[in-house]
């Protein structure tokens, strides 16, 4: 997995609530076998007319929001499909982080997973890097996991939450598997337990 | 104490707690299907790692496979084809079970691992699948995980898991007919939001439950993650003993009556307590329809679209707008004047026998609106065969319903089986978001009795008026 550690970045704004990973990426891209290739179907049905030409009417898609690693979300982001392949579109985008009220779970354990940063801040923190995000060009916001703080150079400090397990194996890039399997001991007496009383 | 459902599964299930670590959960039943899964098995090949347990493994493909008489021969799309092959692949070097196109057992995933007897009451499932929250129905620890916690389940049979909080939602009173476990959820889903659940585990109580079929418990619990929560529980009674009793893979004899004596100590014990309550009244509810772009935009079927200033909340007045537009909609429009181009009954919410029954009795001796396109797609090919046997095909056909193979088809449209922008669908699955169905396409969520008196009226109707054989 990707180390998450500090991160300094433009951020882009996607001012709508309940974005669901069927919006993120769309089905008929869910075909392919590999983690790779999803980046430039992501949001497909937002980002680009019918003629496969970009729509300049969506945000993400204006120039000063380009090579933003940072996006600012509204409340239930990544609802409904298990999909991974909606963090591995995102970070193909070119996401590291992304700032929201709220999540879905398995959408939220899947970006964990890939070294994404999902980060909950209260509404009005939401509600005003939404708003610079939107107002200006060139907005930018510090996300430090080691200190679990979003900041700007507008004054915003803004603390977060983060599971100290999942924070640790961001932090150093670290493989779940591996991990789980230093618990082989553990694993094999409790299944023989089971199979006893079964 | 007083320990609740969800409780006595966890604690019996955790095989390590280390410091300052998530719980590790000792995985019982792990569904795989093509579309999450090639990435998982890949990743396995990359670290040299083997599937722990195959025995508790089983797989089939649903997402991708055509449901028209092309089914036998190779899948057209050459991705999707790829996709279907690197799982039969996949299986065969690793030894887990594949129930392929060709198997009566094939079928969506949450169809079959209860019709075959895989799923349990008490154990845990996953599968690399939002929906797997259905299985709770059964008193199962059922949820869904993405690729990578498929990974892990394949290499190590157990997840790490932070305990969930608890969710009672009491469904008191007693349905009407025409009423049923689809417009409970929606009603729930509706009051509360797709958020609403979010960090809980739920478990449905009540009258009404206690009375649903396991089909319609299956229902309830399938949408559970609409609301956001990852699983639903039901406590497991002599509804489920009778249902279960007799598949291929329950225990027989004596050992299904000592399973059945441990399955009754599952329920919730009396005092027990939940971290939040919410109660639905079963008298009062009417069938609902949904009218936006997420499973919460939901009315009854007597009621009208609502327009943006009935909301107070700005994120919901914003949703509304985008949803209104997206759905082609006015603010204000009766329900049961909007009228429908598709009717698609299937999905894992809603294409069991039991469904396709009381869809049946809606249709039989009468005939799909000449303005409609009316699909059947069975939940899995030992249902299309049960239905066949009972001639509910025949029933459908007479009436106009195009009676296609088994598939989760156009619940999200990864096979050929799409809307076109535009068109308008009555739909007994679970999902309404934009585009899911196929782009530009309009989805209504509805319960199968619904979406078969839309396909005969070419509108939405109030099937609590409807007279049945
Ligand atoms: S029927 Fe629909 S919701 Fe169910 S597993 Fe298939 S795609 Fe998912």
């Amino acid at each position: 997995m990707e180390k998450f550690t500090k991160l300094t970045s433009i951020v882009a704004p996607l001012d709508r609530a309940n974005v669901d990973t069927d919006q993120i990426i769309p089905k008929q891209f869910l075909k392919r076998i590999e983690r790779t290739g999803f980046g430039e179907f992501a949001f497909f049905d937002w980002r680009y007319l019918e003629d496969g030409v970009p729509n300049p009417d969506f945000i993400l898609n204006e120039d000063r929001y380009a090579g933003a690693n940072i996006l600012v979300g509204g409340r239930n982001f990544g609802s409904g499909s298990s999909r991974e392949h909606a963090p591995w579109a995102l970070m193909e985008m070119g996401f590291k982080a992304i700032i929201a009220t709220s999540f879905a779970d398995i959408f939220r354990n899947n970006c964990m997973q890939n070294g994404l940063l999902p980060v909950i801040l209260s509404e009005s923190e939401v509600d005003t890097i939404m708003a610079r995000a939107l107002r200006g060009s060139g907005y930018k916001v510090t996300v430090d996991l080691e200190s679990q703080t979003v900041t700007d150079d507008q004054g915003l400090s803004a603390k977060f939450d983060v599971d100290p397990f999942r924070k640790n194996s961001l932090l150093e890039g670290l493989d779940d598997v591996g991990i789980t399997l230093t618990l082989g001991e553990a694993i094999d007496s409790f299944e023989e337990k089971r199979t006893a009383r079964w | 104490m007083a320990k609740t459902m969800f409780e006595k599964i966890w604690e019996e299930h955790i095989v390590a707690e280390p410091e300052g670590q998530p719980a590790l959960i000792y995985i019982d039943l792990h569904l795989v299907h093509e579309v999450t899964s090639p990435q998982a098995f890949e990743a396995l090949r990359l670290t040299n790692r083997k599937v722990r347990r195959p025995d508790l493994t089983i797989s089939t493909v649903d997402h991708n496979v055509p449901t028209d008489d092309t089914r036998a021969e190779e899948i057209k799309d050459p991705i999707a084809r790829q996709q279907v092959e690197t799982l039969r692949n996949n299986c065969k070097e690793t030894g887990v079970t594949l129930y392929d196109v060709d198997s009566s057992a094939q079928g969506i995933v949450h169809v079959i691992g209860p019709e075959q007897g895989y799923t349990q009451p008490g154990m845990t499932i996953v599968c690399g699948d939002s929906h797997t929250s259905t299985h709770g129905a059964f008193g199962s620890l059922a949820f869904g995980i993405g690729t990578s916690e498929v990974e892990h389940v394949l290499a190590t049979q157990t997840l790490r898991q932070a305990k969930p909080k608890t969710m009672e939602i009491r469904f008191n009173g007693e349905l009407k007919q025409g009423v049923t476990a689809k417009d409970m959820i929606l009603a729930a889903i509706g009051k509360m939001g797709t958020a609403g659940w979010t960090g809980f585990v739920v478990e449905y109580t009540g009258d009404a439950i206690k009375k649903l079929d396991m089909a319609g418990r299956m229902t309830v619990c399938n949408m559970t993650i609409e609301g956001g929560a990852r699983a639903g529980l039901i406590a497991p009674d002599d509804t489920t003993f009778d249902w279960m009793k007799g598949r291929k893979f329950v225990p027989k004899g004596e050992a299904f009556d000592a399973a059945v004596a441990e399955w009754r100590e599952l329920a919730s014990d009396e005092g027990a307590e939940y971290d939040e309550l919410l109660e639905i009244d079963c008298d009062t509810l009417e069938p609902h329809v949904s009218w936006g772009t997420n499973p919460g935009q939901v009315a009854k079927v007597t009621d009208r679209v609502p327009s943006p200033d009935d909301f107070d909340d700005p994120a919901d007045v914003t949703s509304a707008e985008h949803a209104l537009e997206y759905m082609g909609l006015t603010g204000g429009t009766s329900i049961e004047d909007i009228e429908i181009d598709r009717v698609f009954i299937g999905s894992c919410t809603n294409a069991r026998i039991e469904d396709l029954r009381s869809a049946s009795l809606i249709v039989k001796g009468r005939k799909v609106a000449s303005s409609v396109r009316a699909q059947i797609m069975p939940g899995s090919t030992l249902t299309k065969m049960l239905a066949e046997k009972e001639g509910l095909d025949t029933i459908f056909k007479d009436a106009g319903f195009e009676w296609r193979e088994s598939g989760c088809s156009m619940c999200l449209g990864m096979n050929p089986d799409i809307l076109v922008p535009g068109e308008r669908c009555a739909s007994t699955s679970n999902r309404n978001f934009e585009g899911r169905q196929g782009k530009g396409g309009r989805t209504h969520l509805v319960s199968p009795e619904m979406a078969a008196a839309a396909a005969i009226e070419g509108h939405f109707v109030d099937v609590r008026d409807w007279e049945t054989e």
